[in-house]
């Protein structure tokens, strides 16, 4: 099994809702807590496993927002395994999710520095790196619904647009969205090979925008009772 | 990246003491300037185990969870930095039989034997801990075999200059040190001078269209998602000045490579050899620590593609 996340951007919202999902079961989850420093002070920072960015994409008119969400890729081939002194980072034969053995960091932060995508981050209340599980304690667990063993992100996500399962098989919804939808990994020049994949937003018509105000009497009207209203 | 001292002064340390040990070898198998006595050569040998154990201590110190840190011996098959930890600690019992066949005469071939052995294993060490940056595809500043080349001439360099200035304290003739020093010298610059002009070239690094995979148009930061700073920004969002990186690069070459130079004409010339000499050193030192500082500030990791960057 090649366990992994499909995201669509065309469809995120960038409500960061995975965002605080993820954080609120994984903090109680194996691996936590995700530390919060200073979570009501000036500075509020802290551990999360999922972040979302947001980019624009091209120029007016034919700009475009785009939510980026972010998390461990699960990568095929994760130098952050190869590179970790201690064995605490490792990547599972069965399912292919890399994990952190809690018990065995010594927090030197290599691993972070060998990931392209930001995924791990140092709990610098426990001295260990942490980053995404795959919701390994979820989607796993027997006295869950079987339709709610998915991770706490695809589960809360309101627009849709996360999806999990197995991409070693070729006809899981995963593998065919991909398919479909022209999906691809991240900074493929690195050849981390990433398992998450990510659709692109797609192709739309620029919407015309009309050019000068109407004129007339009534929008002269309009506009002169627009000045004189305090607002 | 950001600059850790403990990692600086780790690296330096360490570097100088391992090139310090394998040319108090190389100086002690051809008697080089009349040739270290018994005591000088185990007093040096002792320096330059001291620096390397300094070194490693305060490596520790940049570990969140130092407690853990004897596992680092365990990914020896593919980690450097457990390679690095590994061939160290084969270094230290070998350079204390080394030490132990000069103090005690034993017979020579277990000498050269040993010695030969500590030198090439302070060899591997220093090319491990070059190996841990420029293994990582994620930073294309250190993702070049001149990070590694740089770490052994510049450990070898302070460590040449170290030997110096044991020669010039111990009354020998100076001629093969200071034609060792300024050879080694020379090398060091010559290829830190290639590096600073290697890396200026961003080659076929990414960009912020590979990272988010949007290559059809141009693409820019909005919004980094986070209120205040993250474990990311801290660790890898540090940027430095590029007038104040062409400083920092001058007083290497001035500090770190430029007075050592002239430091060993004084010597030679024999005009007040042993101030001259703790010159030399000393510079070689600071220059190697401002080079090691600029090494991990210069540094960008594709990371900060995320963060706005458009390319690293
Ligand atoms: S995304 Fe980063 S942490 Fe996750 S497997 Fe890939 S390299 Fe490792
Ligand atoms: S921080 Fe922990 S998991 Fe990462 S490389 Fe170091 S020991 Fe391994």
């Amino acid at each position: 099994m090649r366990l992994g996340l499909v995201i669509d951007l065309d469809v995120c919202v960038g409500c960061h809702a995975c965002a605080i999902a993820c954080k609120e079961w994984n903090a109680s989850g194996t691996i936590g807590p995700l530390s919060d420093y200073q979570p009501y002070g000036a500075e509020p920072s802290g551990v999360w496993f999922n972040r979302i960015r947001h980019f624009e994409m091209d120029e007016y008119p034919n700009n475009k927002t785009v939510n980026f969400p972010m998390s461990c890729n699960h990568c095929e081939d994760a130098d952050c395994v190869t590179v970790c002194p201690t064995g605490a980072s490792y990547k599972r034969a069965e399912d292919g999710i890399v994990l952190v053995d809690q018990d065995k960091c010594m927090g030197c932060n290599y691993c972070s520095w060998a990931c392209p995508y930001g995924a791990r981050e140092l709990d610098r209340s426990s001295g260990t790196m942490k980053k995404c599980t795959l919701c390994v304690d979820r989607i796993y667990d027997q006295n869950l619904p079987v339709e709610e063993r998915q991770p706490s992100c695809v589960l809360t996500c309101p627009a849709h647009a996360r999806m999990f399962g197995d991409f070693d098989d070729p006809d899981s919804a995963v593998s065919r969205v991909v398919r479909e939808r022209g999906g691809y990994g991240l900074m493929p020049e690195l050849n981390y090979n990433p398992t998450n994949q990510y659709l692109p937003p797609r192709r739309k018509p620029v919407i015309e925008m009309s050019g000068a105000p109407k004129g007339g009497l009534k929008e002269s009207i309009k506009q002169f009772a627009n000045r004189l209203v305090r607002r | 990246m950001h600059p850790a001292f403990s990692v600086i002064f780790f690296t330096v340390a360490s570097g100088a003491g391992f090139g310090l040990f394998s040319l108090l070898f190389i100086a002690d198998t051809f008697k080089l300037g009349g040739g270290f006595e018994r005591d000088q050569l185990v007093a040096g040998g002792l320096i330059a185990m001291a620096l390397v154990v300094f070194g490693l201590l305060s490596s520790t110190f940049h570990l969140a969870n130092p407690k853990n840190a004897w596992r680092a011996f365990s990914r020896f098959r593919t980690s450097w930095l457990s390679r690095e930890g590994v061939f160290a600690m084969i270094f230290m019992p070998l350079a204390l039989i080394y030490l132990a066949s000069i103090m005690f005469d034993a017979p020579l071939w277990l000498r050269e034997i040993s010695g030969f052995l500590t030198a090439v294993l302070a060899w591997i060490t220093v090319f491990s801990t070059g190996m841990i940056y420029a293994c990582l595809k994620t930073i294309r500043q250190w993702n070049t075999p001149l990070v590694p080349a740089n770490y052994l001439a510049l450990g070898y360099a302070s460590g040449s200059l170290l030997l110096l200035l044991g020669a010039v304290i111990s009354g020998l003739d100076t001629m093969p040190y200071i034609a060792m020093s300024a050879l080694i010298v020379a090398i060091a610059a010559v290829l830190k001078a290639i590096y600073y002009f290697w890396i200026r070239d961003p080659g076929l690094s990414p960009t912020i269209n590979t990272a988010t995979g949007l290559t059809r148009a141009k693409v820019k930061l909005l919004d980094t998602g986070h209120t205040h700073g993250t474990f990311l920004t801290q660790e890898f969002g540090y940027r430095l000045a590029r007038k104040k990186a062409g400083l920092i690069k001058t007083l290497v070459f001035v500090i770190g490579f430029g007075l050592p130079g002239l430091m060993l004409i004084a010597v030679f010339n024999g005009e007040s050899g042993q101030f001259a000499a703790l010159a030399a050193a000393l510079g070689g030192l600071i220059g190697a620590a401002m080079e090691r500082w600029l090494f991990f500030a210069e540094a960008r990791h594709v990371v900060n593609l995320y963060h706005g960057a458009q390319r690293c």
